[in-house]
């Protein structure tokens, strides 16, 4: 019997016109973008097959913003960078974010860092001394990219390298300022017994503490690139670059040239150091974590095409990290967008696109007439409309009744064709043949399910985002998860992703996931979120248009109610004769 | 000022009746409806819903209330000089059945009244 269904698979796989995609792009987008977890050593290997498909691609122009609040210092230093990269026009504020997944480097750490990386949402990982094989990745990875990042790359990949120098630095000082005056000038010193130990315990604590902390925080696969710089970031580094520097001024100065003998003061003098750089930690941690946690706007997120909208609280962010907050959910809030389904049926179109023919009688003159004419044309069509809406409602009406028609054809099959397997118990005992594996079982019951199934596609127009492959790797899941029929083909949760447009994220990955929008926007893009901001996110077909709201302040009055004021009476309406 | 408070008084009117004995009962002949202890929303015959004033709901034909020429829906302001807009259903009744008294004088207040004033006044 199972090699008869197997036969009318094939069979059916001619006339029903799906896709079926080769098995290894299937395969390939499996292992899907978007893990944040941070990575170790493995980081080395770079997913080269999804570099063009998932959500990875790194470029865009980068504009000069006038009004950002990033310190000018280091926006100078930048410029300096920059200015052999500079793509584009000036003055014009549209740039592009590319969405995520690829260990890219942002162009935003520029020099001055913490004591390790610091860069959160953008940085790639670095895994202690492997500066020199990110970069390899990087550039092996640049060469893929489009040609007018590869520019912006290796400013980025130049400012990243820069900050992890100096995010070496801050580490090591302490340790060099406990160990050159060992190395120097070891016998002039006094000897230092119980404390100086104590003290060696705590920088080595703290140092480890400082060390996880910073890759707890900073050593995460940056989501997406930004367009621009981060002020906070930025901020941070060149606040740990100035700490540093005047540390080693004052050692300098102090200790080194007049050789210090006092071995205790200079170990706490680095112990003050490291104490210096977990408070700059703490400060990173609230400016880049927690400020933007508290809800303070109400994003409202608006498709273009088809009117969906959404609404989202976000803390306070700047427009860029609103943006790519908006398109993280949007892949998972927000239905597919089908193009076919936005357009009025052609019955009720056609007959709108039929023209009018307007006559003239008698002699008038011919620029009155035209005028006239134009205004009758309108007028009469204005008038016309009236009739189409009705046609248009009887035609959503009857594609509603044609819908559950189905539906309800494709329910019934697939409870039906569920009855046909049964998952083996131990204690049966069955002919090897008739055992089958999931993938198996799952070609097996499509047969009896695939016309039903492509008859109520067709009806609501998913047939191109369902390809008989996913069809039949999603059967497969539910085989092997013994999910019920209803699940399956009905009302639970994997059930309305062929019943209802399902969110985005779950179709297959080479499709549906953007590799590119665009940010438009009418404010510099680090500008923080205001109230009545407003700034639309492109992609070619549609886009999505986000307006920021303020959640209003709200004033919370207290009323004590004693709980023994409940009290009741019957409403009365007595008559009494006199 | 003058002139409203003439106006004011004029809307109402005053209604003698004389207690009809009945066996050990002397009654007047209406039913009263009303009282700052009763649900005022319920009044079928006030303009203003939260009025809680005394009502008469029902008059008997033939009896001393009619004849006296009380009205359904007159709103019963005071009896004997005493107020009757601010007190219980049981007050009331209580105000208006007194045994020792064989003639009440009712200050009354009629909406066909108001009305009637109103329009005198506009013409």
């Amino acid at each position: 019997k199972i090699e008869s269904l197997k036969v009318t698979v094939d069979f059916l796989k001619v006339p029903l016109g799906l896709k079926k995609p080769p098995l290894k792009e299937a395969l390939a987008a499996v292992p899907g973008p978007g893990r944040p977890k941070p990575l170790g050593v493995e980081r080395h290997k770079p997913r080269r097959s999804n570099t063009m498909d998932n959500e990875s691609q790194y470029s865009g122009y980068s504009y000069k913003s006038g009004h950002s609040r990033s310190s000018r210092k280091h926006r100078d230093r930048r410029d300096r960078h920059r200015s052999k990269s500079r793509d584009g026009s000036r003055g014009d504020k549209s740039v592009t974010i590319q969405a995520p997944g690829e260990p890219l480097l942002d162009n935003e750490s520029t020099r001055g860092d913490e004591r390790d990386d610091n860069w959160g949402e953008t940085t790639t990982v670095v895994t202690g001394t492997s500066e020199h094989s990110i970069s390899h990745d990087d550039i092996t990875r640049i060469t893929k990219d489009m040609e007018d990042s590869a520019h912006l790359d290796c400013s980025r990949h130049l400012g990243v390298s820069l900050a992890g120098a100096l995010a070496l630095l801050a580490f090591l000082t302490p340790l060099a300022f406990m160990l050159l005056p060992q190395l120097l000038w070891r016998e002039e010193l006094e000897p230092c017994g119980t404390p100086c130990e104590g003290l060696f315990i705590s920088v080595a604590f703290k140092l480890l503490i400082l060390l996880l902390g910073s890759w707890a925080l900073f050593f995460r696969r940056p989501k997406a690139f930004f367009p621009r710089v981060f002020v906070f970031r930025a901020l941070l580094m060149v606040l740990v670059f100035l700490l540093v520097v005047s540390y080693w001024l004052f050692y300098g100065v102090r200790i080194l040239d007049s050789r210090d003998r006092n071995y205790q003061g200079v170990v706490q003098y680095a112990v003050s150091l490291v104490d210096a750089l977990l408070f700059v930690h703490y400060l990173a941690v609230v400016l880049l974590e927690l400020r933007q946690l508290q809800p303070q706007f109400t994003l409202k997120a608006v498709r273009s095409a088809d009117g969906t909208s959404r609404f989202y609280n976000v803390g306070h962010l700047s427009i860029q990290r609103a943006a790519v907050w908006i398109l993280e959910n949007y892949y998972h809030d927000f239905p597919v967008y089908n193009p076919a389904l936005l357009n009025l049926p052609k019955s009720v179109l056609s007959k709108k696109m039929s023209g009018f023919k307007v006559y003239s009688l008698g002699e008038e003159n011919t620029t009155n007439n035209s005028t006239g004419q134009s205004r009758a044309v309108i007028a009469a069509a204005a008038r016309r409309r009236d009739n189409s809406h009705n046609e248009y409602y009887y035609e959503e009406a009857e594609h509603e009744r044609r819908v559950r028609k189905r539906r309800a054809r494709l329910v019934v099959a697939v409870e039906e064709a569920f009855t046909h397997i049964k998952r083996l118990q131990e204690e049966d005992q069955k002919n090897p043949r008739e055992i089958m594996d999931p993938r198996e079982a799952a070609q097996a019951i499509f047969a009896s399910m695939a016309r039903a199934m492509q008859k109520y596609l067709r009806t609501t127009k998913q047939q191109p985002y369902h390809t008989m492959e996913s069809i039949l790797q999603h059967l497969e899941f539910c085989i092997t998860h013994d999910m019920t029929p209803k699940v399956r083909g009905g009302h639970g949760q994997a059930g309305p992703r062929y019943l209802t447009a399902g969110p985005t994220i779950q179709y297959h990955k080479d499709r549906w996931l953007a590799k590119q929008w665009t940010l438009v926007s009418e404010e510099p893009v680090t500008n923080g979120l205001k109230d009545g901001v407003v700034f639309v996110l492109k992609r070619q077909d549609f886009s999505l248009v986000v307006s920021a709201k303020k959640i209003p302040f709200f004033k919370l009055s207290e009323e004590f109610v004693d709980p023994k004021s409940h009290k009741f009476v019957m409403r009365l309406q007595s008559e009494t004769s006199v | 000022q003058y002139s409203v408070i003439l106006t004011f008084l004029s809307f109402q009117q005053r209604i003698e009746i004389h207690k009809l004995r009945q066996g050990d009962n002397l009654i007047l002949g209406f039913s009263i409806g009303g009282g700052i202890d009763q649900d005022p929303t319920q009044n079928p015959f006030s303009e203003d819903k939260t009025d809680k004033g005394i009502y008469v709901t029902r008059v008997t034909e033939g009896g001393p209330a009619e004849v006296a020429g009380l009205q359904i829906g007159d709103k019963i302001m005071q009896v004997n000089g005493w107020d009757m807009t601010m007190v219980t259903h049981d007050q009331a009744r209580k105000r208006l059945t007194k045994r020792n008294e064989e003639v009440v004088r009712l200050l009354v207040t009629r909406q066909s009244l108001q009305k009637a004033v109103q329009q005198s006044m506009m013409s």
